[in-house]
């Protein structure tokens, strides 16, 4: 069967798969930005919100980690043409979703990394006259990041790989495109490997990435 | 929003035969804990032996347990799955290969459960690796002073701690591996994810169809959290791990 392999396919299916990794990483910054946004958002509510706005991030959190990413994905595809009343892209839903799926995982860390930043911190702020959000703004979330850096990072690869379920919406991601053309030149499982090996070089060159990013961050503390 | 709720349809019948939408929903929950049940049985068994390889004094045992972990861990589990599925009876020899691809019974199943299972396995191993390195350093050294050979220092005084110091992770695994499970619908595993989508186009009911698939998922996943905290109480050693009473 190694021999039957052909790999003369892959150059000019090329361009093709390159717009759907664009796609890919696309939906991965759109998600990271949006969710590590929100997720900060929801952080600060369940560490400094009053009870009302606590208790409802605490359930948007628990409520998304809770449920398989995949029927998220048909909830939000399903579900927000029924109140927009007008269809939806699969590409724009998927952007809706993982970011606010992802805002559930980074608020977790953001909410580790804002406990991390001790409370004198905070209360030397206050007595410097800072208010609430300058001193969050200025002392804690600078502090928060770089603490959390490297996990922020690896939560980021994991999102990487998860939008290949966009595939459930047929979205055209990179795997999606590597399976069209896959059948468009009848060589299927030339594609399959291929794209294997796609995700492996970019997810296992940034984890590299994170280490290194580690170690640097380590000793500078 | 003008939306006709019907919470009756489950038990409509099936347009196709004389099933209810009950009957479909009853199935697919039994092949996502069939799957998940399996795949965590695989993921245990390897996970704990690569993650105890990967502390191994041998550069090779440790090698093998990184390409093993790096492997899994860096590709997508859905793109696994295509390669187990479409890719793997490929390269298998010609008898077997046309075995897999014609005649083997419950192929989603088995291709679903080994895959989940190995995609896991990397995972359990890095948490099964940081258990057995967490502990102190003396552990070991008393355990090869008092004439232990190393695998009696791994199954009488390493592994008994890591196993019990890893089991909140696991935990998460574990709910992990039932969410993950529902990436099966793919390669046309008739599990939760697959009915769900397949109530919603026959039905046209997306509210019910996405709830019962969405509940019971959230159930499993607690029941699983529920068993593994037993466990972790039940196997607790007195006065060791924090917080114990």
């Amino acid at each position: 069967m190694l021999g039957q392999l052909d790999f003369s396919v892959i150059a000019p299916g090329l361009p093709f798969i390159w717009e759907g990794l664009l796609f890919s990483l696309k939906l991965t910054v759109v998600a990271m930005v949006g969710g590590i946004f929100l997720g900060t958002l929801l952080a600060l509510a369940r560490i400094s919100g009053g009870p009302a706005l606590a208790a409802f991030a605490t359930a948007y959190v628990n409520t998304m980690r809770s449920i398989p990413l995949l029927m998220v994905i048909l909830w939000f595809f399903f579900l927000i043409p029924l109140f927009t009343g007008a269809p939806m892209g699969a590409e724009k839903s998927a952007l809706i979703t993982f970011t606010a799926f992802e805002a559930a995982y980074y608020s977790e860390i953001m909410r580790a990394g804002i406990q991390s930043v001790s409370k004198g911190q905070v209360n030397a702020g206050y007595a410097l006259g800072m208010t609430y959000w300058q001193s969050m703004k200025i002392v804690v979330l600078p502090q928060a990041f770089r603490n959390m850096l490297p996990v922020l990072l690896t939560q980021t690869i994991i999102l990487f790989q998860d939008t290949s379920l966009v595939y459930a919406i047929g979205a055209k991601d990179l795997l999606k495109a590597a399976e069209i053309t896959g059948k468009n030149y009848n060589r299927p499982i030339e594609m399959y490997l291929f794209v294997a090996l796609v995700y492996f070089a970019i997810c296992f060159g940034l984890s590299m990435l994170v280490k290194h990013l580690q170690k640097r961050i380590a000793i500078v503390r | 929003m003008n939306y006709h709720w019907n919470w009756h349809v489950y038990l409509d019948q099936v347009s196709a035969g004389d099933e209810r939408y009950l009957d479909w929903i009853i199935s697919a929950l039994g092949w996502t804990i069939a799957v998940s049940m399996s795949a965590w049985l695989i993921a245990l068994t390897l996970g704990a032996l690569i993650g105890t390889l990967r502390t191994a004094p041998n550069r090779w045992l440790v090698a093998i347990g990184n390409v093993w972990v790096e492997g899994f861990r860096n590709v997508p589990l859905l793109v696994q799955l295509f390669l187990w599925f479409f890719v793997v009876p490929e390269f298998l020899p010609a008898e077997l290969s046309r075995w897999v691809k014609q005649d083997m019974p419950a192929k989603e199943f088995f291709t679903a459960a080994i895959c989940l299972g190995l995609f896991t396995s990397a995972r359990v191993a890095e948490q099964v690796r940081a258990g057995i390195q967490s502990l102190p350093r003396g552990q070991k050294m008393a355990s090869l002073a008092m004439g232990f050979t190393l695998p009696q220092t791994y199954r009488y005084v390493l592994l008994p701690m890591a196993f019990r110091i890893v089991i909140p992770p696991l935990t998460s695994e574990f709910m992990n591996i039932i969410k993950n499970s529902s990436v099966a619908f793919a390669i046309g595993l008739m599990e939760l994810t697959f009915i769900s989508r397949q109530m919603i186009e026959e039905s046209g009911q997306v509210f019910e169809s996405l709830l019962a698939a969405t509940l019971l998922y959230t159930i499993c996943a607690f029941s699983a959290n529920r068993v593994m905290t037993y466990i972790e109480k039940r196997t607790r050693v007195p006065g060791y791990i924090a917080g114990a009473k």
